[in-house]
């Protein structure tokens, strides 16, 4: 097994409320290998987001990193400097995040956002020499080179997205995390972006961490999943592992609770479960 | 025997662009459905953002008039009918949104949804009869009124929103209910609850429900009949069986192979839709 590129360790994140502290995050490790394509599966308020806010250390008061070490390739990141993980950023790990509506500047033509993100990185380019890298980033990821000129409202949501890849990988970092980055997407488009990402993923052999709630999506991409609830991990495995034997009861609902193309499929099943308790309860109305 | 609600060749066209350059976008054309009062039925329209699948249900909700073709309900024009009758329309016909948080004032607890309808149409004379008949209603689509009413939107889940709305439009009785993407923003795992309770409406109050979704799979388990709809045109309808099983279609097809299926082992795209799922790419 190669050393880690990525490793968690007993991450905690903490966020002060009203009413005293709320432990959204709670002692989660794991460990990602170079090149891998990890799955990160839970819902809403489950604290997935929280972890990839933290790993990327953007957690803002009054939220805190309370415990724990993030290692990427062997450096501690919560020991950097502000600064230096200014240049960490974008350089060796990169966040997608889930609305790609909101993550791009509403009225800067996408040349000049990803030019930004470059020079912010120290890299000084010819006007041609930006020309030529943007028309190679935008190419990688599906994208003709005139979209360099368009503002971001005259892309489809689809486009959108691919333009965020595009940016989160023109420093070629060494980890990626893709935040739902499909969630708002129609499954056509979605199918192109997540085979987008994939190859992009392979060429530049980057690790990538996976954020969901959709375990189609997760057996079609992953290699291994990890299960969040309530700001724990209740399962790890490789993919085919968990589809075939969930350990977790929490999994095996999340497996159940989707609809499949087959007739009276577990879904159904469970459906038929609510009607049946709502009914048995509400038969008083009739 | 006329049917309850009847969409007659319609047709919906957008006007829009500035001064110098006009645009017109066809959302919807020449798209007929009928909802029979008597038999309650399940029709899944299918499609993706674009394809007029929202516009279809802001039409039979009379919230916009048809630019081509007529709205019917009872046999009557929508846009002729009575005060009165407009009123029975309006009972009759309910709606549930996608965004299980917009349809709240996030101000008013939840019990404002299901007491502002109560008011409207004069179901209770008492306090004591609104409270009954909202713990009624919560109660038939499996919510605890403990636990829910006195609360505020986001002290409940996305599921417990949407099935508060499931219960509002149950206080009303309605024959039809027309549901666009209910489920989209709910959390995968609680979907199946919202679902359940929308196929319990139909078979035990008899209530007919137009589900409006981009997800072929739940339209698939809980229809009696799916249309596919791309670019405002129908492309394909029938049985859903028929219609998953053996889509002729190409966008139905390409719809069918763009879902992830939870299978490892099984490749995106090959499997249920046969070897041309890539095309028309």
């Amino acid at each position: 097994m190669r050393p880690p590129i990525l490793e968690v360790e007993d991450l905690r994140v903490r966020f002060q409320t009203s009413r005293g502290p709320f432990t959204a995050v709670d002692g989660v490790s794991f460990a990602l290998e170079p090149g891998e394509r990890l799955g990160l599966i839970g819902e809403s308020g489950s604290g997935k987001s929280t972890i990839a806010l933290a790993v990327m250390r953007l957690i803002k008061p009054p939220g805190e990193i309370a415990d724990g070490r993030v290692l990427l390739d062997g450096k501690d990141l919560l020991d950097l400097s502000e600064d230096e993980m200014r240049q960490v950023r974008l350089d060796e790990i990169a966040l997608v995040t889930q609305g790609a509506m909101n993550s791009l500047n509403p009225v800067v033509r996408i040349r000049a956002q990803l030019i930004d993100g470059m020079e912010a990185h120290g890299i000084k380019l010819s006007k041609r020499d930006y020309d030529d890298r943007i028309a190679a980033l935008l190419a990688s990821v599906d994208l003709k080179p005139e979209v360099a000129d368009l503002f971001p409202h005259q892309l489809s949501g689809g486009m959108k997205q691919r333009v965020c890849i595009a940016t989160a990988i023109c420093l070629k970092p060494k980890v990626i995390i893709a935040d739902e980055p499909t969630s708002a997407l129609d499954v056509v488009v979605q199918k192109r972006v997540m085979e987008t990402l994939r190859r992009i993923q392979s060429e530049l052999g980057a690790a990538v961490v996976l954020i969901g709630h959709d375990m189609g999506l997760m057996a079609q991409f992953a290699q291994r999943v990890a299960v969040m609830r309530a700001g724990r991990l209740v399962e790890v495995n490789g993919v085919n592992e968990i589809f075939a034997r969930p350990q977790h009861p929490y999994t095996r609902l999340l497996l159940e609770s989707l609809p499949t193309f087959e007739r009276g499929d577990a879904f159904l099943a469970a459906a038929a479960r609510t009607a049946a308790q709502a009914a048995s309860v509400g038969s008083t109305l009739q | 025997m006329t049917p309850l609600m009847e969409l007659r060749n319609v047709g919906k066209v957008f006007s829009g662009g500035g001064f110098f350059k006009q645009t017109r976008t066809v959302a919807l054309q020449d798209f007929s459905l009928a909802i029979d009062a008597e038999q309650p039925t399940i029709v899944a329209i299918v499609g993706e953002s674009g394809s007029g699948k929202s516009t279809m249900a802001n039409l039979l909700l009379g919230l916009e008039t048809p630019t081509t073709g007529t709205v019917l309900y009872k046999g009557h024009d929508l846009r002729q009918i009575p005060r009165p009758e407009r009123r029975t329309f309006r009972r009759d016909v309910q709606a549930i949104f996608q965004d299980p948080f917009g349809v709240y004032n996030s101000y008013y607890k939840v019990d404002h949804v299901l007491t502002t309808p109560i008011a409207k149409f004069g179901l209770a004379k008492s306090r004591q009869e609104t409270r009954r008949l909202m713990e009624q209603a919560l109660t038939a689509v499996g919510l605890n009124p403990a636990q829910t009413l006195g609360r505020y939107p986001h002290q409940l889940s996305g599921g417990q929103r949407q099935r508060t709305m499931v219960a509002r439009t149950l206080l009303l009785r309605p024959k039809v209910i027309v549901a666009d993407e209910p489920v989209s923003m709910v959390d995968a795992s609680l979907r199946v609850t919202v679902l359940g309770n929308l196929l319990q409406l139909k078979q035990q109050f008899g209530i007919s429900l137009v589900y409006i979704t981009h997800d072929l799979a739940t339209a698939y388990q809980i229809s009696d009949r799916i249309m596919v709809l791309n670019r405002g045109e129908v492309v394909e309808a029938g049985d859903p069986e028929q219609v998953v099983k053996h889509p002729q279609h190409p966008y139905t097809k390409l719809l069918i192979g763009s879902i992830p299926m939870p299978d490892p082992s099984q490749g995106w795209g090959d499997g249920v839709a046969g070897d041309d799922a890539h095309e028309g790419r």
